[in-house]
């Protein structure tokens, strides 16, 4: 370390900083890129109708798009929170 | 047959025209026949970077439009008879501007020109979507800075799935980057994203670097495209865009700081 950069270094190093941020953003924008537009959508209106009838999070559901030569595939998980009538058999 | 080239950036501000300029002169200065046409309408400048806006009559819509012939709308440069300029319009709006019609006005220049450069507007609307279509070789222009950075990320992803060479399933569109306003000072610092930092998010093929320069401004308030100003720092990284762009191997200049004496005797990296 020279002296010049001892003078420096309490100059933040933004640089390693914007790269980090940029990385991630990045990567997720390129999954998002060319899949279908309607698939947030989806998911929102999924989410809609699951919860008429169970209470989930809003990341309790998650839909995947993959895409190859011959094929489409769209996946749906959906996390179900622990039914409370049903209680373990350790707490009957 | 011609090769289409355009200069995109997504974001505003980052040399776009500049380039168009410099690299349009320096082919043409090379001897091949050369256009270079502004497709930012309703917002041109290339006229006034290129110094030719006070000999503007027709512009790119009347052509389109068959209210005038590509020769009265082309502009032949005062420095370069080998280049020509064909002007935006600058009372139009972009709607003016049709997939058709921009079709068949590269076509026929693609006739008579070696090389059609488009200058691409900012932003990912019409405009700038007409400017690519068409292309065979994009120039990317990139700052180092964050936002530049993903905006060109987003418009390589419109490149590769909105062009017509992607629609027709042909050869992908080439891809080249530019490091504009570069300032190896500021990189050494920490406070710039480095070359590195950038290639390591886009990846393309590096046609140069170009240092942030005082003479850009000089040369943009005389109307002379930066590539004349030989002696500058921008007008022989440009001149490198060029060569390296008709296949020289020239190595790349301006990534490094020059070290001045005080920063020599405190050994700054």
């Amino acid at each position: 370390m020279s002296l010049l950069d001892y003078f420096r270094s309490s100059k933040s190093k933004t640089a390693s900083i914007a790269k980090e941020r940029l990385q991630i953003l990045v990567a997720h924008e390129r999954y998002y890129r060319n899949k279908p537009s309607y698939l947030p959508q989806l998911q929102e209106e999924l989410l809609e109708v699951i919860r008429k009838y169970v209470n989930v999070d809003q990341d309790a559901i998650s839909v995947k798009f993959e895409q190859d030569e011959n094929q489409e595939t769209l996946e749906l998980n959906i996390v179900l929170p622990e039914s409370q009538n049903n209680k373990s058999p350790l707490e009957i | 047959m011609a090769r289409i080239i355009v200069v995109t950036s997504g974001k505003g501000g980052v040399g776009k025209t500049t380039t168009s300029a410099a690299i349009a002169m320096g082919l043409a200065k090379r001897g091949h026949k050369t256009a270079v046409i502004d497709f930012d309408v309703g917002l041109r400048n290339l006229d006034l970077i290129m110094g030719c806006e006070r000999r503007v009559v027709y512009d790119f819509i009347n052509v389109i439009n068959g209210e005038a012939n590509l020769n009265q709308a082309l502009i032949r440069d005062k420095n370069c008879n080998l280049l020509y300029i064909l002007p935006a319009s600058q009372t139009r709006d972009k709607d003016a501007l049709s997939i058709e019609g921009v079709g068949k006005v590269l076509e026929e220049l693609a006739k008579d020109f070696q090389y059609i450069v488009c200058d691409s507007p900012a932003g990912i609307e019409k405009g700038a979507y007409l400017a690519m279509y068409y292309a065979d070789d994009a120039f990317v222009v990139t700052n180092p800075e964050v936002s530049s950075v993903r905006d060109s990320d987003r418009m390589l992803g419109i490149l590769a799935s909105k062009s017509r060479r992607a629609e027709l399933g042909m050869e992908p569109i080439k891809e080249f980057l530019l490091l504009t306003r570069y300032d190896p000072n500021r990189v050494e610092s920490g406070e710039m994203l480095s070359l590195e930092d950038v290639q390591e998010i886009l990846s393309l093929h590096l046609l140069g670097i170009i240092p942030e320069s005082k003479s850009v401004l000089t040369a943009s308030n005389a109307g002379v495209p930066v590539i004349l100003d030989e002696k500058s720092d921008a007008g022989m990284a440009y001149a490198d865009v060029v060569a390296r762009y008709l296949g020289e191997k020239r190595p790349h200049r301006f990534i490094e700081s020059k070290k001045g004496f005080l920063r020599k005797l405190f050994g700054g990296k």
